[in-house]
């Protein structure tokens, strides 16, 4: 019975109708919360410690990092979309992962600019090729790749399909990403955060890097959902627009 | 340059990326909802509008 109820609320969102109700209903909150995150996380950003070895560009790291997990989270989420559009054909998982990908784009161009900005003066270099820079490049390339394909067919569930196809191939580089600084002799530092053994890194620095990570998770939420209810319109704009020449030809 | 250029240009990408991502994400939608708001005007409805029920095409 339970179990029944959940399949049909997930088939309800199914219809456009009600996930445009929904969302929009929801909309208004994440905003607010997204709002609040980002209100409180500049503030613990600027108010911390500096550190004792890269002074106060340690503060690159509260926005760097947090694009840089969004930049993957993004793929992720674009990958199950994927899944949703090649096994259950759900009409909005195409629309999901159309309207993810120019997001990820946004938040890997973010990583990769302040990762440059963050290098230069504790590196002394604004860009190497090693493992971790350049398989984050790839990754923004890939997301310029999918925008490029669903720009460029004209029917939008045949682009859906083959997008889906790249993405799920493209979701190699995830894992690639993640362990590349592991695998590999890197100038890029090693996860301090998401380790096995716990983080590694000092409350002073983790608290903000915390709450700047959610603002920007709920950030990427929120626009999401706007950008999907975008998509849906505007597949609404040009069905509408097709019967009313197909009727304008009937009467002619 | 001092630290201090890094991180104000760090911070000032950031906040101008997503400026232009939210913009560009709104504009949209008010584009997108004018043109749904004009083909109304016009009589051109959705077959399913009359059932409450959508499609996504």
């Amino acid at each position: 019975m339970t179990q029944s109820l959940a399949i049909t609320k997930f088939s309800d969102l199914a219809n456009p109708t009600y996930f445009l109700n929904l969302s929009g209903r929801i909309l208004p909150w994440l905003g607010c919360l997204t709002a609040v995150l980002f209100a409180a996380g500049l503030y613990l950003s600027f108010t911390t410690e500096g550190d004792y070895q890269q002074g106060e560009t340690v503060r690159i790291m509260y926005v760097h990092v947090p694009a840089a997990w969004l930049s993957m989270m993004c793929y992720s989420v674009m990958a199950l979309s994927a899944i949703g559009t090649l096994v259950w054909r759900h009409p909005l998982a195409d629309v999901s992962h159309k309207a993810a990908a120019p997001l990820g784009a946004a938040f890997t161009l973010i990583a990769l600019a302040t990762g440059s900005l963050w290098g230069k003066p504790m590196w002394g270099t604004w860009w190497v090729w090693d493992a971790r820079l350049t398989s984050v490049f790839v990754l923004f390339l890939m997301y310029l790749g999918l925008i490029a394909l669903n720009r460029a067919m004209d029917d939008p569930s045949k682009a859906a399909r083959v997008s889906a196809v790249l993405i799920l191939v493209g979701f190699v580089n995830i894992p690639i990403i993640k362990f590349s600084v592991e695998w590999w002799n890197t100038l890029h530092q090693p996860a301090s955060v998401v380790r096995l053994d716990g983080p590694t890194i000092d409350p002073e620095f983790l608290i903000p890097l915390l709450v700047m990570a959610f603002a920007f998770t709920f950030l990427f939420f929120t626009l999401h959902l706007m950008a999907m209810r975008n998509e849906i319109w505007r597949r609404r704009v040009t069905a509408q627009r097709r019967m009313a020449a197909r009727m304008a030809s009937r009467e002619n | 340059m001092s630290h201090g250029f890094y991180i104000a240009l760090s911070y000032a990408i950031s906040a101008l990326i997503v400026a232009v991502m939210l913009g560009r994400i709104w504009l949209d939608g008010r584009a997108r909802q004018r043109e749904l708001a004009e083909l109304e005007a016009s009589g051109i409805r959705r077959r399913s509008s009359a059932a409450g029920k959508g499609e996504l095409a």
